[in-house]
């Protein structure tokens, strides 16, 4: 079965994703792929407590999820990628142009440099550039915090003013 | 209405509470309500935070509070996660997730003199125990 999601969002592991997009979707296996975490066995552990028993939580760097990525869409349960930025889901994309058709944008918060875009979207010019990018290589990107959201798509959410 | 000289003194917080959108402010209005106590808590929300944010928040309010005890709503919550790191650095820090309004309501009555884990522990007993079913 293909990934039902591949999300960007820097709280990685959370509400949203266990509950909030886990329950409807039925969800069995989380992959994240995070350069840090992948080298932390302290970080693993952490996000492996926070998941219910009945879902896994693999772990990857983006080098080594390629060849990954191919064997969790095979699987026949239903499965979410995971990755905290705008850069290493691009490096992913790059890594991997025909796997991933789909893309959403869960959570960017608030830094500085950042623009508003949405309530849950804030974004630098480069990575207003790096989802573009993403886009260009036929990916379809979206941002959507929750399952009951309105998917925005990428231009309009990146003509959205401070106060969408 | 009670006089300024009857007022009772200002309880230093003890706990902070962190969670999803006002679910910490609403608990917290509500144990006033109930006991009065309210001020003995600190309120977080981590909406429109990153992760990095809702930890540096919490830290401010464990540091400018004092409190040792740390509440959060769901186990994989992002206030949790941050908590968790947050241990690293505070290994005297107590963390009890899935907590409720009976949690926190034992955890304001519980005794000064009693550490903050025993008190912790207790009160996530009391929340417990109270859930319940009718069918």
């Amino acid at each position: 079965m293909p990934i039902a999601l591949y999300r960007i969002d820097d709280r990685l592991i959370h509400g949203q994703v266990v509950v909030g997009w886990g329950q409807p979707l039925e969800l069995r296996f989380i992959v994240l792929v995070d350069d840090d975490v992948a080298s932390s066995e302290w970080e693993q552990e952490l996000y492996r407590m926070g998941v219910p028993p009945e879902m896994e939580v693999h772990f990857s760097d983006v080098a080594s999820a390629g060849g990954a990525l191919a064997a969790y869409s095979a699987d026949p349960r239903v499965g979410l990628v995971l990755v905290g930025d705008i850069g290493t889901m691009q490096r992913l994309v790059a890594n991997n142009p025909t796997i991933i058709k789909t893309l959403n944008i869960g959570g960017v918060h608030h830094s500085p440099g950042r623009t508003p875009r949405l309530r849950y979207v804030f974004l630098t010019p480069a990575e207003e550039d790096g989802l573009r990018a993403i886009a260009a290589q036929g990916v379809e990107v979206t941002a959507q915090d929750v399952p009951g959201a309105r998917p925005v798509p990428l231009d309009e959410l990146l003509s959205n003013s401070a106060d969408a | 209405m009670e006089s300024a000289t009857n007022e009772p003194a200002m309880t230093k917080p003890r706990a902070v509470i962190a969670g999803h959108a006002s679910f910490a402010a609403g608990l917290v209005s509500a144990v006033q309500q109930i006991a009065g106590k309210g001020d003995g808590f600190v309120s977080i929300s981590n909406a429109g935070l990153s992760g990095a944010d809702i930890e540096v928040t919490i830290l401010q309010a464990l540091d400018a509070s004092s409190a040792n005890v740390l509440f959060t709503d769901l186990p994989a919550g992002s206030c949790t996660m941050s908590a968790r790191r947050l241990q690293r650095s505070r290994p005297g820090l107590v963390v009890v997730t899935g907590v409720n309004l009976a949690t926190v309501l034992e955890f304001a009555f519980r005794p000064l003199e009693e550490s903050d884990a025993d008190a912790a522990k207790a009160a996530a007993e009391k929340g417990r125990a109270t859930l319940m079913v009718f069918p």
